[in-house]
């Protein structure tokens, strides 16, 4: 059975990959689980310098999900090239690094630091963070945005460029064509949907940023649809995400047309899910005698619907 | 080690209409656990509840030859999460991973140690208080609620030898009024020569004043900050508490990897 992937010119041994946000940098992890058992671990955003993000509150809890608002905190590209990536190294993970920028110029920067350092596997430009004002969505919410920071990415590095897209947008189809043209090598989908929380007794929002990022599997079927409607209008690959909290949610990701997954808020609540959705996953293909990983990419089946009532 | 085990519910004893004690089948837990640590627990398997919440290791529960089988939650019904495990049932099961986090530092004599605790703030200091005396560290805690009816475990810490200094806000136990005021006037009458170790755990507001305190009085003061948390493993960076830097400014941490227990003198209090 053959669970690698193809993102480009970049294989991955198998399809789970931890999303960047919710994951550290990965090292967090190290003790807990073998990093190097992921097809890859997209670690927290970075900008070319250090973040504080926003105060706490940062979370809450809602139906099936939660809202976020960290407002980007991280360490900056440099102290991640010489204090972490070492680590990810000596464990063996294939490192995704999400990339931010204020400016076009800064997402082109922190790329090219970013090649030029050891270990890297690829890139994920975040121009969909809801979470902060300056940079990230305003690119990832224009199409010649989306177009003119992949392009500049491109220029700089011969790594694999994934555009990360927000699903706050009409069309998402239409951004994953933009990043295409740009010469990204994937995109990857959904970011989280801009939402918000009240407490009603205070009248306060229960977030310091006021706004956040929904995530959990209850925006699960939005990103499935998304998914589904960047399979036909791209060749690129598509990693998808959005609520994936077992192996059944990130088949059904795959039969949409995503070629791997991330798993982000179900790493929350299990850390150590990981062997648990690659067993699954191998059980799904063992019981509908798969070979490869490629067998379930974009494979549903349209024709008609068949109605099953079950309990 | 860290663990995530399938942990049996032993016994819920409720303490009032919205506090209890759960106690969990967890002997990995209980035998790595140390004072001021805490687990991340899960109530119920569905997806709402999602995410797991954290508690503080109340007590390391010991069968009669002394093996750790478990441990205890100090528990206050505020949200569907702690409405859940406070309606939990012997026999039922709930996830719990730990023990994580920053643990923290015991005194040894001559140096004596104060905790001091407002509400479900009391819940790391069963364990550090045995801990303590098993030290033969002479130990006094300072204990604040709103009502009497709040104030647990009296006779558990009187048993352990001690002393009790207690407030509630409506005069119905011990002094009327606040706990950091009863730790002023202590903290004034202690001469300067004698060490006192400082713990506190509780509201903000309360951690705010008893790190201020300490600070004039120049006692060093450990605090178990609460924080919203997502993960307890540092990936979801919710938790953060501001630290000063040495530069000036301050930088966020996060309380589940560098805390729960930190520095008061560190923290930039609002």
């Amino acid at each position: 059975m053959d669970l690698s992937v193809q993102i480009g010119p970049l294989t991955l041994k198998n399809p789970l990959i931890a999303a960047s946000g919710c994951f550290g940098y990965g090292v967090e992890y190290g003790d807990a689980i073998d990093l190097s058992l992921l097809g890859g671990v997209a670690v927290k955003g970075l900008f070319l310098t250090e973040r504080e993000g926003h105060a706490a509150p940062r979370i809450v809890e809602t139906p099936a999900g939660m809202l976020n608002a960290i407002g980007l905190q991280g360490i900056g590209v440099r102290r991640f090239v010489a204090e972490t990536l070492p680590e990810l190294r000596a464990r063996r993970a294939t490192v995704i690094v999400n990339v931010c920028g204020t400016t076009v110029a800064e997402y082109a920067e922190v790329s090219r630091i970013l090649s030029e350092a050891e270990g890297v596997a690829a890139i994920e430009l975040n121009i969909s963070c809801p979470n902060i004002k300056e940079g990230g969505i305003q690119f990832g919410c224009s199409l010649n945005g989306t177009f003119d920071v992949v392009s500049a990415a491109r220029k700089v590095t011969s790594l694999p460029i994934i555009p990360k897209l927000t699903p706050n947008v009409t069309d998402v189809a239409s951004f994953a064509r933009a990043s295409e043209e740009g010469g990204a090598d994937a995109v990857s989908l959904v970011n989280t949907f801009l939402a918000m929380v009240i407490d009603v007794e205070t009248r306060r929002p229960r977030i310091s940023n006021v706004l956040g990022g929904l995530s959990g599997p209850a925006i699960r079927p939005i990103a499935v649809r998304m998914v589904y409607e960047c399979r036909h209008a791209v060749k690129i690959p598509i990693i998808g995400m959005g609520g994936i909290a077992d192996a059944r949610d990130a088949v059904e990701f795959m039969i949409a047309g995503a070629s791997a997954v991330q798993v982000g808020t179900a790493n929350f609540v299990d850390p150590f899910i990981w062997p648990k959705l690659l067993q699954g996953i191998e059980d799904y293909m063992l019981r509908h005698q798969l070979k490869s990983i490629a067998d379930i990419v974009g494979t549903l089946e349209t024709g008609h619907a068949i109605v099953e009532l079950s309990g | 080690m860290l663990v995530d085990v399938t942990a049996e519910v032993i016994a819920n004893t409720r303490l009032s209409s919205a506090y209890n004690v759960l106690a969990l089948r967890t002997p990995a837990v209980a035998a790595a656990a140390a004072p001021g640590q805490f687990v991340m627990v899960k109530a119920a398997a569905s997806h709402d509840p999602l995410l797991r919440r954290p508690f503080s290791v109340f007590e390391v529960l010991r069968d009669h030859s002394g093996t750790s089988v478990g441990i205890s939650l100090l528990n206050k019904r505020i949200g569907p999460s702690t409405s859940l495990l406070y309606a939990a049932q012997p026999g039922q099961f709930v996830a719990c991973l730990g023990p994580l986090g920053h643990p923290f530092t015991i005194v040894d004599p001559p140096a004596e140690a104060w905790m001091i605790a407002g509400g479900v703030g009391l819940a790391p200091f069963a364990m550090l208080a045995e801990m303590l005396r098993a030290r033969g560290v002479r130990t006094t805690l300072f204990y604040g609620a709103r009502s009497a009816a709040e104030l647990f475990y009296l006779d558990f810490f009187r048993e352990l030898g001690i002393s009790l200094v207690l407030t509630t806000e409506d005069g119905s136990m011990g002094e009327t009024g606040r706990i950091v005021e009863p730790l002023d006037r202590h903290l004034t009458a202690r001469a300067r020569h004698e060490p006192v170790m400082l713990y506190a755990c509780g509201p903000e507001r309360m951690l705010a004043a008893t790190a201020s305190l300490a600070i004039r009085s120049g006692r060093p003061c450990q605090v178990s900050v609460e924080r919203v948390m997502g993960c307890g493993m540092g990936g979801c960076y919710s938790c953060v508490v501001p630290m000063r830097r040495a530069e000036g400014g301050f930088h966020h941490v996060r309380a589940c990897l560098t805390g729960p227990v930190l520095a008061a003198d560190q923290i930039l209090w609002d």
